[in-house]
């Protein structure tokens, strides 16, 4: 599904991605783990084409990215398949609830309002919402407004679902409610029920063992160990897998 | 806080000090006749020397200083300006105003006037192959001329629609480009501005014929009779006739002056009508009270400014909002286009821009003084509004144009559905103040001959000889307009950012 080989990409002076290569099969969920500023954010964001890459290839969802800027019309399509929750939410302030769930699917995909707002209802009800739908986004608590974002990305029907650290800005007592939202996607897929192929990025090993197939540990723009979370768990290879092993331990005790 | 308190009892001193004007006793113990008038008026009345700044010359200087010199006095100059000529005069800025001041029973009943120096014409101006000759044949026809002039009079009795200005050049402008029919002026401004124009001709014979005249504070009879006094002396010697001669002025008219100022002064010869050309009428009387004819008048006034801000207002609005676009998400040639646009139109002064429309523009395309107006103000204020819209659309983190491009929102989708509708209420407050502003800065317009709110209030404050009560109708008037104005975007400001930051339900 997704297809990344050896991608680089430097702000400045200062390299971010250095040669990252790696596969994500259909239906696979892939957590992306490494301290502050080892790519992996930028990485997730060169996915959708948020970033440009300098060299390298990309295939999304059988969309090819090339290094340099996209046509908009590609990039375009490309998102409709490939969504992207934010870690703070940025929810629409100006639209209601529902609103914030529809506006895609009308504007983009062209669905007519009554359909887009049965769809929106349904989505809202599995991130158990729908009594907030007519409701402003400043009146929603941080863990509602992520659940919202949840939702609005699901209703553009994406196959690929890229997650940008989602629970890192919430209060930890709100983090349960929408790690409860993501098990549930992962295991019931898509809008329409189809398997979603989604890649995490977390600061939160729980979240990366219990949701994920595959554990990629990234350090100064590459990765440096990957495998099945579990067993990286229990004998990691790499200092940087030990390190934020020892800093997950003492952030869940 | 002392320093500020010994300022404000220097500034008492300092005008304290200035010489009130002073009957004739006065006048010869200081030594120094003060003689009030206005720079502005121009050649060959009192203008500044162009070689020498500083220097005035002009004909009235020339007779200012003959009869200070018949008074054993030395004359000086005092700069007033020329439509608050009487009320400085009676608020005793100095002894005499002489500045092209015609004889009028108004006139005659608030202060004292001199014999005459001065005999004029009102002329008639057309276009060349006019060949109308009279005010009568110009029936329903626009004829240009002076506030405040006895032109002005003459015209209000006449069928015609006027059109007032400011300055004298414009009204001849006007007429070269068909804006009017006629413009009617005494003949020292029509010689100079309008008879020697290729296109225009001026009709030989006066409509009416007038006289300059000086005018003393109501009591100062003694300085009326010496002044009277030197100025029979100087026609008589024929050093009047010198002065004008010397500044090209005299002509068949002044030997109207001898009989005009026999004593005693004969009974007030206002626009007595010359020839058959004209029925001999007196002037209808002003109205002398802020009367429902007067409300009338203003609430037109406003109704017309209204209209000019909301017309220009819808203008600069949508203008505003492509110049900003074009600024923040265009190429660089657009933004440099829309960049340059906003800096000129706010780099330049609005009244430049008015004129730049109307008279600059006029041999290319003619507009109308209201589509002039309108335009003027609504390409000015576009360029005010593009920087408010530009400033709220920078103020929406970046994250909101990336979610809505996250979820497959093209270009143009993010604008119209997520970023303008925040935009529109970051700058809402900016937006109404503007128009507020936009309400009382539309007053600048009249320059262009359109009689808005702030126009009447000067017309209806000379006509009533006070500025008090139609002072304050105006005000109330531009009050009642945007108060509720204020208020209802206090209002709307409150449930926008209710919505968006209510409290916790």
């Amino acid at each position: 599904m997704i297809h990344i080989r050896a991608l680089h990409k430097s702000f400045g002076s200062r390299r971010v991605l250095d040669g990252v290569s790696g596969e994500v099969r259909q239906g696979e969920i892939v957590t992306i783990v490494g301290p502050s500023g080892c790519g992996k954010s930028t990485l997730l964001r060169c996915l959708n084409g948020l970033e440009t890459f300098e060299d390298g290839c990309l295939s999304v969802a059988g969309f090819e990215l090339t290094p340099g800027a996209a046509r908009p019309g590609d990039l375009r399509r490309l998102r409709s398949a490939v969504g992207m929750v934010f870690q703070d939410f940025q929810l629409f302030p100006h639209l209601t609830v529902v609103e914030n769930v529809t506006l895609a699917p009308r504007i983009v995909r062209g669905t007519p309002a009554d359909s887009a707002k049965k769809t929106a209802l349904e989505l809202l009800d599995r991130v158990g919402l729908a009594d907030r739908a007519e409701a402003r986004p400043a009146q929603l608590s941080g863990g509602q407004k992520q659940r919202v974002a949840i939702a609005r990305v699901l209703a553009q029907g994406v196959r690929v679902l890229l997650l940008d650290e989602p629970t890192s800005a919430l209060d930890p007592e709100m983090r349960e409610e929408v790690r409860e939202v993501l098990r549930q996607v992962a295991h019931d897929g898509g809008g329409d029920g189809k398997a979603l192929t989604i890649v995490l990025v977390t600061h939160e090993m729980r979240l990366a063992i219990e949701l994920s197939h595959t554990l990629w540990v990234m350090q100064s723009g590459r990765i440096v160990e990957s495998g099945v979370p579990k067993e990286i768990a229990a004998r990691p290879e790499s200092a940087v897998a030990r390190e934020f092993l020892r800093l997950a331990g003492e952030s869940s005790s | 806080m002392r320093v500020l308190f010994l300022l404000i009892v220097a500034a008492l001193l300092l005008s304290s000090q200035r010489a009130r004007a002073g009957d004739l006793a006065e006048v010869k113990a200081r030594g120094e006749l003060v003689w009030g008038g206005d720079l502005q008026g121009g050649e060959p009345f009192v203008f500044e020397d162009e070689k020498t700044p500083g220097k005035i010359r002009g004909f009235e200087v020339e007779i200012a200083d003959a009869i200070a010199r018949r008074l054993g006095v030395r004359a000086k100059f005092a700069q007033n300006d020329w439509s608050n000529l009487v009320p400085g005069l009676e608020r005793g800025d100095f002894d005499m105003a002489l500045n092209g001041l015609e004889d009028t029973p108004d006139r005659r009943q608030r202060i004292l006037l001199s014999v005459p120096y001065f005999v004029y014409g009102e002329t008639l101006t057309l276009r060349k192959g006019d060949e109308r000759r009279s005010l009568s044949e110009l029936s329903g026809r626009k004829v240009g001329t002076l506030n405040q002039t006895v032109a002005h009079d003459l015209l209000k009795q006449q069928p015609v629609e006027i059109v007032l200005y400011e300055g004298q050049q414009e009204p001849y402008f006007d007429l070269q480009h068909g804006r009017t029919d006629a413009v009617l002026l005494d003949h020292i401004i029509a010689d100079r501005y309008g008879c020697v124009l290729k296109s225009l001709h001026c009709v030989p014979e006066d409509v009416a014929r007038g006289v300059y005249v000086i005018g003393f504070q109501k009591g100062h009879t003694a300085l009326q009779h010496a002044v009277d006094d030197a100025l029979r002396a100087m026609i008589a010697d024929g050093e009047l006739r010198r002065i004008l001669e010397g500044w090209k002025l005299w002509d068949a008219r002044q030997d109207e002056l001898a009989v005009r100022s026999a004593p005693p002064p004969p009974p007030a010869p206002v626009a007595s009508a010359v020839a058959a050309a004209q029925p001999t009428r007196e002037a209808a009387p002003a109205p002398r009270h802020f009367d429902g004819r007067q409300l009338h008048l203003f609430l037109e006034g406003a109704l017309i400014t209204i209209v000019l801000s909301v017309v220009s207002f819808a203008i600069a609005m949508p203008l505003g909002l492509l110049l900003a676009i074009g600024r923040l998400y265009f190429g660089p040639l657009v933004r440099t286009l829309c960049a340059a646009y906003i800096e000129l139109f706010r780099g330049t002064p609005l009244l430049l821009q008015l004129y730049v429309l109307y008279f600059g523009l006029a041999p290319v395309i003619r507009l109308s003084p209201m589509t002039a107006a309108i335009l003027g103000l609504g390409l000015n204020y576009a360029a005010y509004e593009a920087e408010v819209q530009r400033g709220a659309l920078l103020a929406i983190p970046r994250g909101q144009t990336e979610a809505a491009e996250a979820l497959g929102l093209s270009h143009a989708q993010t604008l119209r559905h997520v970023l303008l509708p925040q935009a529109f209420r970051t700058a809402l407050p900016a937006v109404t103040n503007d128009f507020v502003a936009l309400l009382k800065d539309s007053s600048l317009v009249s320059v262009l001959t359109v009689v808005e709110l702030t126009k009447r209030m000067t017309i209806a404050a000379v006509d009533l000889r006070d500025w008090m009560i139609p002072g304050l109708a105006c005000a109330g008037l531009y009050f009642a307009m945007s108060f509720p104005l204020s208020r209802l975007s206090r209002r709307l400001e409150l449930k926008l950012q209710h919505d968006s930051h209510p409290r916790p339900a």
